[in-house]
C-alpha cells in the first residue's frame, strides 16, 4: 500500500537546459489535503517542475522531501510508487482501448488480465469521486473532458494520493472546467493533495489553498489564496500591469464576405454534426460562435474551408459560391483560418519557421518561380513577419516544435493575416495561450476587424466574445440557437442558450 | 554506495556527428558480427573479408563489376526514396524493376530493327511507363481508399516476377534458344552502350541525372516542399490546400518509373535479352540503401557502390566456399545498427548518480 503524502517540499530546485534556465532555486510545499497552484505565464518553468516532481527530469540542484524525509525519484514509475500521480495537458490514452484497458495499461504483470476485477476496481473509483465514466467505453468516443477523467482515474488506480494536473482546463468547456473544478474539490475534501499547473486566474482563485507564482523560473511570490486577488496575481505573474483589449469605435459593417445557408454536415463518427446553420459574417465585423466545444465548432470551421463535405446547404465566399470548391481554391478567393490544432494543423511541427510561414503561398510568386522555391524571397519575408509579428526564436531555420504555444500562434497569425483575407476564421485561437499572448492576438483581431476583414471567432471563453464581438452566434447540438448583439449579451443568456435553452434566454 | 543509472535525454537538434560517425560504426559492427559468425562455421573472417573487399575494389574488374551492380541498386533507391519522401511506402521497386524491364523489352523483341535513335528512347519510356502503372496500381486504392501499399507493392512484386517467368518461359521464349526461358536476344540498337570496353554502361547517367534531378526537387523545388508537408502531415497538407490524392498518384507513378527505368538499363545494358531471375533483389536492397543514405540521393549514389561491392564481394566468397548469402547478412547487419544508433543521434546517454547530481 502506497503511503500516505503527508507533507512534500521542493528545496532549491534549479534545472537548466541548453541555453535556458528553466528553473532557478525554486522551493514548494504542499501537505495533504491541500490544493496548490503554480501559477505563471508559458515558459515560467511550471511544467519543468512538475515533471522533475514526477521523476521525468533529474533536476541540477535541488531536493525533494517526502514526509520530512529526502527521495530521489528517477522516473514516473518511483513517483508513482510513492504516490504521486500527473495528468499531462496532452493525455496519454489509447484511442481503439476501452477506458478500463487504458486504466490497467503496464500494471497486470500475471499473462491473464483480469478484467472484471479492475472494472470492478474502477467502478468504486468512479462512485467514490463521482466521477461519470463507463469502464466499458471506448476512449476515442470519449470527449476531451472525459479522456482526462480517465487520467485521473488512472493516477488514483495506480494509489496515487498527490495529484499533478497540468493545465487541465485548457482543453476543456467552461462547464466541464466547473465540473473539473468540484472535482477536484471533493478529492481534496478527502485527504488527496493536488497540484494543479494554470495561467488562469479564476480557476487558481475558486480553487486553490495556496498559489506559487513563478515568473521566468523563479518563485516570485507564495501566498494564501484568500490573502490575494486576481488583480494583484496578474501582475505578479507578467510583471507588468495589463489593459485587456475591448472593442472599439462604433460597429458599421460592410458587405457581406462570408454567408452560410442551411448548411448541413456529418461529424468523424458520421452522425450529423451541422443541422441547418445559417450565417452571415459582413465586413468588419467579427461574429463570435459561443458553444460548449463538441456542438459542432469543428465541423463550421472545417466546412467553410472546404476541408469537410457539406451534405446540404450553400456557402459563399466574398460574394461566390464556394460550396464545391476545393481548399485551395477557397484559400485563393480569401479564406484565412486559424485552425483549432495549432500543432497539428496550423503547422508542421518539425519545419524550421520559413516554411511554415510560406505553407500556403509556396506554389506562387513571390515565392516561387517557375517550379522553384525562391530562397532569398522567402526569407526576407521571413525574417520581417518574424520581425513585426514578434516571434521569439534564434533563427528562421529553428523547428516550430521547439516555440512555446503563443510563438507557435504567432506564427499562424502572421500567415493568415499577411496574406490580406475577407474573411478569417479563428478557431480557439487563445486556448492554452498565457495572459501576454492572448493580449496580443486579442489585440490582432481587433485590428484585423478595423481593417475590414470578416472575423467568426470560436471561442468558449465568453469574456473574450464579449469583450471582441460585435454578433455573438450560439451553437448548440450542430445549429444556432440565436444570433445576439453583443450589447444585450451577458454570460446568463449566453448560458442558457449553451444549454439549448432558448425560450427563458430571450 | 553510489548507484549509477543510466538515461536517455533527448537532444535539441540531432547531432550532426553522430549523423556522420553512426553509418560508419555501423559497418564495422557488422562487419565484427559477420566475422563473429564466419569463425564460428570454421572459416577464417579475415580472409574471407579480404578476398570480398579486393575482388570487389581491389581490381579494375572487380571495380567495374561494383558500379554494375550499384547501377540498379541506385535507381531502384532512389525510386523509393520519392515515395518515402511522402511516407509512401513503396516496397515494390522489385515488381516495378521486372515490369520495367519488360515494358522495354517490348519494343526490340516486336520491331527488332528500330533505328538506335528510335529504340532506346523508346525502351525507356516504355520501361518507364511499365514501372510507373505497375506502382500506380496500388496508388489508386491508396489514395481513394486508404488501402495500405506496404502490403498491395509487396504483393504485386510476386505477380510481376511470376509474370515475367511467363513470359520467358511461354510466349516470349527464343524458339532458338533450346528451350531455356529466355527471349531472343535485342539488336545492337537496343543495347545501351558501354563505358570504353568495361561492362559498365551509360545507365550511370541515367542514375547521376536523377539524383541530380530529386536533390533539386527536394531542396529547391515547390513540389519537393509540397511531398514534404504531405510526408509529414496529410492534415496540414489538406488545411494548406495541397492535393494529397494527386500528389499520391504522382509520385508512387513516378517513384515505379525510376525503378522501372533501373529494369530497362538493366536489360538493354547488361543482359540484352529478357530473362527468369534478372534480379538479384536490388528493389529490396533498394529499401536498405534508401534508408541508409537517409533518403538523400546523393548518399544513395555513395551507398550504392557500397552495397554493390557487397554483392561482388558475395560472389566473390561464393567462389572460396563461402556462401553468397554473406553479403545479405552482412547488408541486414549494417541496416540493423544504422536503425539502432539512430537513437544516438536525437538522445544523448547520461549518467545519473541516485543522488540526483549528472555527469555526461
Amino acid at each position: 500500500m502506497v503511503k500516505k503524502i503527508e507533507h512534500l517540499e521542493m528545496v532549491g530546485i534549479t534545472k537548466r537546459f541548453p541555453g535556458v534556465l528553466s528553473n532557478n532555486n525554486v522551493n514548494i510545499q504542499i501537505k495533504t489535503g491541500e490544493v496548490l497552484a503554480i501559477l505563471g505565464e508559458n515558459g515560467a518553468g511550471k511544467t519543468t517542475l512538475m515533471n522533475i516532481l514526477y521523476g521525468l527530469y533529474k533536476p541540477d540542484a535541488g531536493k525533494i522531501l517526502l514526509n520530512g524525509k529526502q527521495v530521489s525519484i528517477n522516473s514516473p514509475k518511483e513517483a508513482i510508487a510513492l504516490g504521486i500521480g500527473m495528468v499531462h495537458q496532452h493525455f496519454m490514452l489509447v484511442p481503439t482501448l476501452t477506458v478500463c484497458e487504458n486504466v490497467i495499461l503496464g500494471l497486470s504483470k500475471s499473462f491473464i488480465v483480469d478484467i472484471k476485477t479492475a472494472t470492478q476496481r474502477i467502478r468504486e473509483i468512479t462512485d467514490t469521486y463521482g466521477l461519470a465514466i463507463n469502464p466499458d467505453a471506448y476512449v476515442w468516443q470519449l470527449s476531451v473532458g472525459e479522456q482526462q477523467r480517465v487520467e485521473i482515474i488512472k493516477a488514483l488506480y495506480r494509489g496515487a494520493n498527490l495529484l499533478i494536473l497540468d493545465e487541465p482546463t485548457a482543453v476543456l468547456t467552461p462547464q466541464e472546467s466547473k465540473e473539473l473544478i468540484q472535482l477536484l474539490r471533493n478529492m481534496s475534501a478527502q485527504g488527496n493533495s493536488i497540484i494543479i499547473i494554470s495561467h488562469k486566474l479564476h480557476e487558481v482563485m475558486s480553487l486553490s489553498d495556496r498559489v506559487t507564482v513563478l515568473r521566468d523560473g523563479e518563485v516570485c511570490a507564495d501566498v494564501c489564496t484568500r490573502e490575494t486577488s486576481q488583480d494583484a496575481l496578474a501582475q505578479l505573474m507578467v510583471g507588468r500591469e495589463m489593459a485587456p483589449c475591448q472593442r472599439e469605435g462604433t460597429f458599421s459593417p460592410g458587405k457581406a464576405v462570408l454567408e452560410l445557408q442551411e448548411v448541413y454536415s456529418q461529424g468523424d463518427k458520421g452522425t450529423e454534426a451541422l443541422t441547418g446553420v445559417s450565417l452571415t459574417i459582413r465586413e468588419g465585423e467579427i461574429l463570435g460562435i459561443a458553444g460548449v466545444s463538441g456542438n459542432g465548432q469543428k465541423e463550421l470551421a472545417e466546412v467553410i474551408a472546404g476541408l469537410r463535405k457539406l451534405s446540404k446547404g450553400k456557402i459563399s465566399l466574398n460574394g461566390k459560391e464556394s460550396t464545391k470548391m476545393s481548399p485551395a481554391n477557397i484559400i485563393e478567393q480569401g479564406l484565412g483560418y486559424i485552425p483549432e490544432d495549432r500543432l497539428r494543423v496550423g503547422t508542421i511541427p518539425s519545419f524550421s519557421i520559413w516554411e511554415n510561414l510560406i505553407l500556403k503561398d509556396h506554389h506562387q510568386r513571390p515565392f516561387a518561380k517557375h517550379l522553384l522555391l525562391q530562397n532569398r524571397v522567402i526569407m526576407s519575408h521571413s525574417s520581417s513577419l518574424v520581425e513585426k509579428y514578434g516571434i521569439k526564436t534564434p533563427t528562421l531555420e529553428t523547428p516550430t516544435s521547439s516555440l512555446s504555444g503563443g510563438n507557435i500562434q504567432r506564427v499562424i497569425l502572421a500567415r493568415e493575416i499577411t496574406r490580406s483575407p475577407v474573411a478569417l476564421v479563428a478557431a480557439y485561437p487563445t486556448r492554452g495561450l498565457d495572459i501576454g499572448a492572448t493580449e496580443y492576438l486579442h489585440s490582432k483581431l481587433l485590428e484585423a476587424r478595423s481593417n475590414g476583414i470578416g472575423v467568426l471567432l470560436i471561442s468558449e471563453d465568453l469574456e473574450e466574445l464579449m469583450s471582441l464581438c460585435d454578433n455573438i452566434a450560439v451553437l448548440y447540438e450542430g445549429r444556432v440557437m440565436k444570433v445576439i448583439p453583443v450589447e444585450e449579451a451577458n454570460e446568463r443568456v449566453l448560458g442558457l442558450l449553451m444549454a439549448g435553452i432558448a425560450e427563458q434566454a430571450s | 554506495m553510489e548507484r549509477h543509472s543510466y538515461k536517455l535525454e533527448k537532444r535539441l537538434t540531432p547531432s550532426p556527428v553522430m549523423v556522420f560517425i553512426i553509418p560508419i560504426i555501423s559497418v564495422l559492427l557488422a562487419l565484427i558480427l559477420g566475422g563473429i559468425f564466419l569463425s564460428m562455421t570454421g572459416r577464417e573472417p579475415l580472409a574471407v573479408y579480404t578476398i570480398m573487399f579486393t575482388d570487389s575494389l581491389g581490381s579494375k574488374y572487380g571495380l567495374t563489376e561494383t558500379i554494375v551492380k550499384a547501377i540498379p541498386l541506385a535507381l531502384t533507391a532512389l525510386g523509393v526514396s520519392l515515395a518515402f519522401k511522402m511516407k509512401l511506402w513503396n516496397i515494390g521497386a522489385e515488381g516495378q524493376f521486372y515490369m520495367g524491364a519488360m515494358g522495354a523489352s517490348w519494343l526490340p523483341l516486336t520491331f527488332p530493327t528500330l533505328p538506335v535513335y528510335v529504340m532506346i528512347p523508346g525502351m525507356v519510356v516504355l520501361g518507364m511507363t511499365a514501372g510507373g502503372l505497375w506502382a500506380l496500381l496500388t496508388a489508386i486504392p491508396r489514395a481513394i481508399w486508404k488501402v495500405n501499399e506496404i502490403i498491395t507493392t509487396l504483393m504485386l512484386n510476386y505477380i510481376a516476377i511470376l509474370w515475367v517467368d511467363y513470359l520467358v518461359f511461354g510466349p516470349w521464349r527464343d524458339p532458338l534458344g533450346s528451350n531455356f526461358p529466355i527471349t531472343a536476344a535485342f539488336s545492337d540498337a537496343a543495347r545501351l552502350p558501354g563505358l570504353g570496353d568495361s561492362r559498365i554502361h551509360s545507365g550511370l547517367f541515367f542514375a547521376l541525372a536523377i539524383a541530380v534531378i530529386l536533390a533539386i526537387v527536394f531542396k529547391y523545388s515547390r513540389w519537393g516542399y509540397s511531398i514534404n508537408v504531405i510526408g509529414s502531415s496529410e492534415r496540414a497538407a489538406s488545411y494548406a490546400g495541397m492535393n494529397i490524392k494527386r500528389n499520391i498518384l504522382l509520385v508512387m507513378f513516378l517513384s515505379g518509373a525510376i525503378s522501372g527505368l533501373a529494369g530497362m538499363a538493366e536489360v538493354s545494358g547488361i543482359i540484352g535479352k529478357l530473362q527468369h531471375g534478372i534480379s538479384p533483389g536490388y528493389g529490396y536492397t533498394a529499401i536498405i540503401v534508401a534508408w541508409l543514405s537517409k533518403l538523400n540521393p546523393l548518399a544513395i549514389l555513395i551507398v550504392s557502390v557500397l552495397f554493390g561491392a557487397l554483392q561482388v564481394g558475395g560472389y566473390a566468397a561464393q567462389i572460396e566456399g563461402v556462401p553468397a548469402a554473406v553479403a545479405t547478412m552482412l547488408q541486414g547487419m549494417i541496416l540493423f545498427f544504422v536503425l539502432g544508433g539512430e537513437i544516438f543521434t536525437n538522445y544523448r546517454v547520461r549518467r545519473v548518480s541516485r543522488k540526483g547530481e549528472e555527469s555526461k
